[in-house]
């Protein structure tokens, strides 16, 4: 970090200096690389990830550090001036905080750096490295992760605007390709069909038959995508209804009092573990009179299934079990693969175009786009006060000029001299980044 | 004006080439340019029908070339405004080609001279044919969105066609639209046919004549009054309502056209040709 000021050398001299120019690093391991046991085991809770940050702060090599952490992936990304040292601090503090040598966290993890670890964080933001390509869930985690960062105190205007940048590129991957528009798992491919039979979840009542993990996964894909709604949990053993209820703010009822609770549902999630359809055509035949026919959506998880299909033949009651929605999946994947070329060139586009500025946000470019501006606005005054002034010499005219080239060069002295060493221990891709902004420098 | 004619088919027939493109492509551009088109379609067609009716005098609907061409301004103006308030872009593929045929129909049909009756001079008669010809142009799209419900319902049900299920709205939605259709032209339909009753009293001197047109009017009165009792009182939804919707329409359009050409009955000259 230390930089001996350089006080005699012309500041408007560019000289290259390697060091400063900040370069992102990622050190990560994902679902393709490591197994579910090291994921785990390598996985940050939010306090880990608190403290792991604090000590990042504190490191000498790292400028600024930002880590995800989701059940798929970890991933550290670095703003750095000396990737070797930086690497080493990370592998030797994860050496000691999660026990693992670094050649073990080797055989596991991927570095990148440069436009290749840009490209994966936008991979990563966009859910094109996502296990089912696509789900939309990692953008929020993401979005929560560079929270956390920031209210940790430890990105700086390189981060910041890498994760701006890789927010708009899933944006405009969502939105321009079929990718995230498309049902991705079987709760998504559920939501999806209910988005098709109501026209909004909003206010809708969800009764929960079982409380297994794939019905929690299908509750919360729908709450995602519902306001206000009605949550009730029926179960074989009361108290793990009631914990699963509690989770989501809803009610526990018992099994007895689901053709009673049929009158109100609207989207029934079955998944329990019985041998036997658990509610049976006759039991809904005579409840949609009293419901006035409103549409009830049966979904039905559970392998042997728990609602009798025979259900779907009556009118305004659909049933989709397992196998219905599996198909739903399958037709998604074909057009997500042909989808993610088109994906992948939106991700190069904006990779592009952030280590553009990344290469411009340095000493030496922006001393030069500055004089640059500089000479340019005072040619063409020049250009305009000579037109008007015709009787002088040419003499007269070249100690004009040659007054105009002094002032630029004096005026650039200081902001040169100043953002080649901001002092010690002070960001300088902030101060570039400000004087950047503040001159209009970019585009 | 056949020319106008011709132009105003044009555009309409554009219009659902459009909205049949937009129907595969689902391409966002193509419904908002069907919708220009549609537009640009109805500012002729509206142009044409008030040339028309400043030239006549009255409301052109005195033959049967005219009130064709009236018929489908109403439903192309209805859907536009529909279409304004609610996104409800998938109805274009049934109300444009609609339009679009109903205009080419007129347009073989030939103009023959109206003769000029005083008794087409009322208010009463004014209220009676435009009230009259929106609420048929807000059935239409009902018994459209009936298509539409039925269309998507199969496509649930059977859980086969992925390509209806993707481009259609939801059935609560297409339900309580089509709700919102019915009731909205029930009650034109309603006033419609008050006004002609009393404008029936003023010129014949009698409300009701058992006239054939009239007993048909009452028959599709009902059949809509019915629909609409029994989804207030039975809950009657989804796909009952949407057959009953596409009924009620086909006895609408026999009130309208069918009495005139089959059955003996007033408002003869209105579909003469």
């Amino acid at each position: 970090m230390t930089h001996s000021p350089d006080g005699n050398g012309d500041p408007l001299t560019p000289q290259a200096n390697g060091s400063d120019l900040p370069q992102i690093v990622l050190i990560g391991l994902n679902h393709k690389t490591a197994p579910v046991e090291i994921r785990e085991k390598l996985a940050f809770s939010p306090e880990e990830t608190a403290t792991a940050l604090a000590a990042f702060r504190n490191s000498p090599f790292i400028d600024e550090a930002m880590i995800i952490s989701t059940c798929n992936r970890v991933e550290i990304i670095l703003a750095v001036k000396d990737q070797s040292r930086a690497v080493e601090t990370i592998f030797s503090y994860m050496g000691e905080a999660k026990f693992i040598t670094p050649d073990r966290l080797n055989s596991f993890a991927y570095v990148f750096s440069g436009d290749a670890a840009v490209r994966h964080v936008f991979r990563v933001a966009a859910s094109l490295d996502s296990m089912m390509i696509g789900e939309p869930q990692i953008l929020g985690q993401v979005k929560d992760a560079f929270k956390v960062s920031v209210n940790a105190k430890t990105t700086g205007v390189i981060i910041n605007r890498l994760m701006h940048k890789a927010f708009s590129t899933a944006k405009r991957v969502r939105s321009e390709t079929g990718i995230g528009g498309h049902a991705v798992s079987i709760s998504y491919a559920a939501v999806e069909l209910a988005k098709k039979i109501f026209d909004s979840l909003d206010n809708k009542t969800v009764l929960l038959v079982g409380a297994g993990e794939m019905a929690e996964l299908a509750v919360e894909h729908l709450i995602r995508n519902a306001s206000a709604g009605n949550l009730l949990v029926a179960n074989r053993t009361f108290a793990a209804g009631v914990a699963l209820a509690e989770r989501f703010h809803g009610q526990a009822i018992r099994l007895e009092e689901i053709p009673e609770k049929l009158k109100t549902a609207d989207i029934i999630i079955s998944s329990t573990g019985s041998p036997d359809f658990v509610i049976t055509r006759s039991q809904v035949q005579p409840i949609m009179r009293l419901r006035k026919n409103r549409p009830l959506f049966f979904i039905d998880i559970a392998v042997p299934r728990d609602i009798d299909p025979a259900i779907n033949r009556i009118a305004n009651a659909y049933v989709y079990d397992i196998d219905d929605l599996q198909g739903v999946i399958n037709e998604n994947l074909e057009t997500r693969q042909t989808e993610s070329v088109k994906a992948e060139r939106i991700v190069d586009e904006s990779v592009i175009k952030f280590i553009e500025w990344l290469e411009h946000l340095d000493v030496v470019p922006t001393i030069i786009c500055l004089r640059k501006k500089l000479n340019a606005i005072a040619a063409a005054e020049m250009s305009k006060t000579m037109h008007a002034l015709n009787h002088l010499s040419l003499e007269d005219r070249l100690a004009i000029e040659r007054m105009t080239e002094a002032m630029v060069k004096k005026i650039l002295h200081d902001p040169a001299l100043f953002l080649k060493n901001p002092g010690s221990h002070r960001n300088k891709s902030l101060y570039l980044d400000f004087a950047r902004k503040l001159f209009h420098l970019d585009n | 004006m056949a020319l106008l004619h011709f132009v105003i088919i044009l555009l309409y027939l554009l219009s659902s080439a459009g909205y049949v493109y937009f129907l595969f492509a689902q391409k966002e551009i193509f419904h908002r340019l069907s919708f220009a088109i549609l537009m640009a379609g109805f500012a002729a067609h509206t142009a044409w029908i008030g040339y028309e009716s400043f030239r006549l005098g009255v409301i052109p609907a005195q033959n049967l070339h005219q009130t064709l061409s009236f018929a489908a301004w109403c439903l192309t103006g209805v859907y536009l405004l529909v279409k304004y308030r609610f996104r409800l872009n998938m109805l274009g593929v049934f109300a444009a080609p609609l339009a679009s045929v109903i205009m080419i129909a007129a347009f073989f049909v030939p103009e023959i001279p109206t003769t000029q009756n005083q008794l087409f001079r009322s208010l009463w008669l004014v209220a009676h044919i435009v009230i009259l010809f929106i609420a048929e142009a807000s059935m239409a799209l009902a018994c459209g969105t009936g298509l539409l419900y039925l269309i998507q319902e199969h496509a649930i049900k059977t859980k086969s066609n992925r390509f209806f299920l993707k481009r259609l709205p939801s059935l609560e939605f297409l339900d309580r639209t089509g709700y919102a259709f019915i009731a909205s032209g029930f009650a034109l339909l309603t006033i419609g046919l008050i006004a002609g009753f009393i404008y029936a009293q003023i010129v014949w001197g009698r409300f009701w004549s058992w006239n054939n047109k009239e007993i048909w009017s009452m028959i599709t009165w009902l059949i809509y009054a019915a629909l609409l009792h029994e989804r207030l009182v039975a809950g009657w939804r989804g796909r009952r309502a949407a057959i009953m919707a596409i009924i009620g329409f086909a006895a609408l359009l026999f009130t309208f056209l069918g009495v005139n050409f089959l059955l003996e009955g007033h408002h003869d000259a209105f579909t003469r040709w």
